[in-house]
């Protein structure tokens, strides 16, 4: 009787644990399949003339140099203003407000707006930004992608901050250093890997990020580099090709993808060999 | 140093001099940092401020009976919420169904059974596909696979269910490809390297020596994960699923491909219908008239109402973990 008790836990212990194979092998193949096919349909399109040209009307030949070049803009936009309001921001819930009921709340709505939805961030831009200003333009856009990249940094900087031993922090008051000199000359340089990797992550996070460009960026047709003015993006003029009937813009939708999800890999596997050995799981 | 040269009370003078400035900077760059901080703050108000102020004009014409109407017709400007909302809860709902037990699943592979060396590189590989574009799975999923299930899954189901009363409506055709089913498909798909990526990190908080005892009771792998893992990890797994249902409620790139784009809704999941964010992302640039457009911003509101509480408590439970966690070290 007791062999048999056994035999039943461990034929259970084998079925579970096959089933949690069979449910990776399930999770591994649709995301295999997703690779695969980007790689198949895109590949071929990955040529100089995708870089060189600009998006054609529908039948004709052309890249996507204006879509490409306008993401690099709003994208260099975003970065070069959220990143260091994120630092700063991190920078105070870590070293000044650590345990401040302030500190608490920000905290809090920071991973509220990490996880917030991207087109309801697009619709505040909406009415915040383009109904003002009369227009569609690439600020709106590089509004939006902001919105998206501080809470990102804000959240990597914290993490990284608060890996920083207190006994560094408190060598360097010892010597008599003011908070700030602490704060650059020891607790950022400690801490500068981490946080390049959450700028890395932020610029992977809004690369794709489509949505909220539809109504703040729009779209353009042409070669612009007017901020004031609505420009093309990569993913929204994906967007536009892949759901048109015309064969050559369905392509260049595909290569586009391709272009994308290969620059985000790259960053994020640059953002992962930054990681310092001991944060690494 | 020049300091030296002065005599002892000038230097004192020197230094406190230098020590007000230090410290004047000091108080600046605090004050800098916490504006930075409470930037954050600002944005969330006016996340608020701007939905409220665009949605009013909807929100003083329909009341709440907004949410429960299924009216959307732009040419006699009436607008009614229901059928984008239940779209929203329906795909997130089934996506959820197919990704939690999948990617919980992987979860417990990478942690119990993958052989040592392979568990670092599979793990990374989950990783990245968690940060891939949600416009990727879009359009995969409208060249691949709504072809797909339009030629060869869904025909054989309608048919096979033709007879049986509830299944027969659920699963009704004509099999156009797109629909409630494929955007469902497409998100749990996409949320499955979500799940997994958090709950594998969640597993990892517990204790190597909890495990061992129970081991070395007898118990088996399974046994161990269901009466000793899981009990442990409870809220932060539970906090990891939430997380994911709040990106998936406002997926919108992925969905927005497959869904079909109809504001109705029918029995079947076979049939086109839309969700909150696809009918923003559809519409939004030809609404025009005095309502069209405040009323896709008012589901922008509820939209965000929703998320909002699903990943407050997403939060909360993970930080219970984390306050746990911490306490033990």
């Amino acid at each position: 009787m007791n062999q048999g008790r056994y035999l039943r836990r461990r034929i259970r212990n084998l079925v579970f644990l096959s089933l949690s194979v069979l449910a990776t092998g399930f999770g591994l193949a649709w995301l295999v399949a997703v690779l695969g096919t980007l790689l198949y349909e895109g590949f071929s399109g990955l040529n100089f003339q995708l870089f060189a040209e600009m998006t054609p009307p529908p039948g004709e030949d052309g890249g996507l140099l204006n879509a490409i070049v306008g993401s690099l803009m709003m994208n260099l936009i975003a970065v070069a203003v959220g990143t260091p309001i994120g630092i700063l921001a991190g920078t105070y819930l870590a070293e000044y407000g650590r345990y401040s009921r302030v500190a608490f709340v920000i905290r809090f709505v920071n991973d509220i707006l990490l996880s917030a939805p991207s087109i309801v961030l697009g619709l505040f831009i909406y009415v915040a930004v383009v109904l003002p200003m009369g227009h569609f333009s690439a600020w709106a856009g590089a509004a939006v992608l902001g919105t998206i990249v501080i809470p990102v940094v804000v959240r990597t900087t914290e993490n990284m901050l608060l890996l920083i031993p207190n006994t560094l922090r408190e060598a360097g008051v010892a010597l008599g250093a003011p908070r700030w000199h602490v704060i650059r000359h020891i607790t950022w340089r400690a801490a500068q890997a981490g946080i390049v990797t959450g700028a890395l992550l932020a610029i992977a996070r809004i690369s794709g990020e489509t949505a909220p460009l539809l109504f703040t960026a729009l779209n353009n047709q042409f070669w612009s580099l007017d901020p004031n003015a609505p420009i093309a993006s990569l993913p929204v003029v994906i967007f536009q090709f892949a759901i048109s009937p015309y064969e050559d813009w369905q392509r260049l939708a595909w290569s586009g993808a391709l272009l994308i999800t290969l620059a985000v890999l790259a960053l994020s596997i640059t953002a992962r060999l930054l990681e310092s050995p001991q944060e690494r799981k | 140093m020049v300091d030296a040269a002065l005599s002892p009370h000038a230097t004192l003078a020197l230094n406190s001099a230098r020590l007000r400035r230090a410290l004047r900077a000091d108080q600046i760059f605090q004050r800098l940092t916490f504006c930075c901080a409470l930037l954050v703050l600002v944005i969330f108000a006016g996340i608020i401020w701007a939905l409220v102020d665009g949605a009013l004009p909807a929100i003083r014409a329909f009341g709440f009976a907004f949410l429960w109407t299924e009216v959307w017709n732009p040419v006699t400007e009436r607008f009614g919420g229901l059928a984008p909302i239940a779209g929203t809860l329906i795909t997130s709902f089934l996506a959820m169904l197919v990704a939690i037990p999948v990617g919980i699943g992987i979860a417990i592979f990478l942690t119990e059974i993958c052989p040592r060396p392979l568990r670092r590189p599979i793990g990374i590989a989950i990783e990245l596909l968690a940060g891939i574009p949600s416009i990727i799975y879009g359009i995969w999923g409208l060249f691949v696979l709504a072809p797909m299930l339009q030629q060869s899954v869904m025909p054989p189901v309608i048919d096979a269910f033709a007879g049986i009363p509830v299944l027969s409506s659920l699963f009704a055709g004509p099999p156009y490809g797109i629909g409630i089913f494929t955007a469902a498909l497409i998100l749990s798909i996409m949320t499955i390297p979500f799940i997994s990526a958090i709950t594998r990190d969640v597993f990892e908080t517990v204790p190597p020596v909890l495990k061992e005892a129970a081991y070395g009771l007898g118990a088996t792998t399974w046994e161990v994960l269901w009466n000793v893992v899981l009990p442990y990890t409870r809220g932060g797994v539970v906090g990891g699923i939430m997380l994911a249902l709040g990106r998936a409620l406002g997926e919108t790139m992925a969905v927005t491909f497959v869904i079909g784009n109809a504001h109705r809704i029918s029995a079947s999941l076979f049939a086109p219908g839309t969700t909150i964010s696809a009918a923003i992302a559809n519409e939004f640039t030809e609404a025009i008239g005095e309502l069209y457009l405040p009323a896709l911003v008012e589901l922008g509101l509820v939209l965000f109402f929703v998320t909002f509480c699903v990943l407050a408590l997403a939060q909360y439970m993970l930080y219970r973990l984390e306050q746990r966690a911490g306490g033990r070290s």
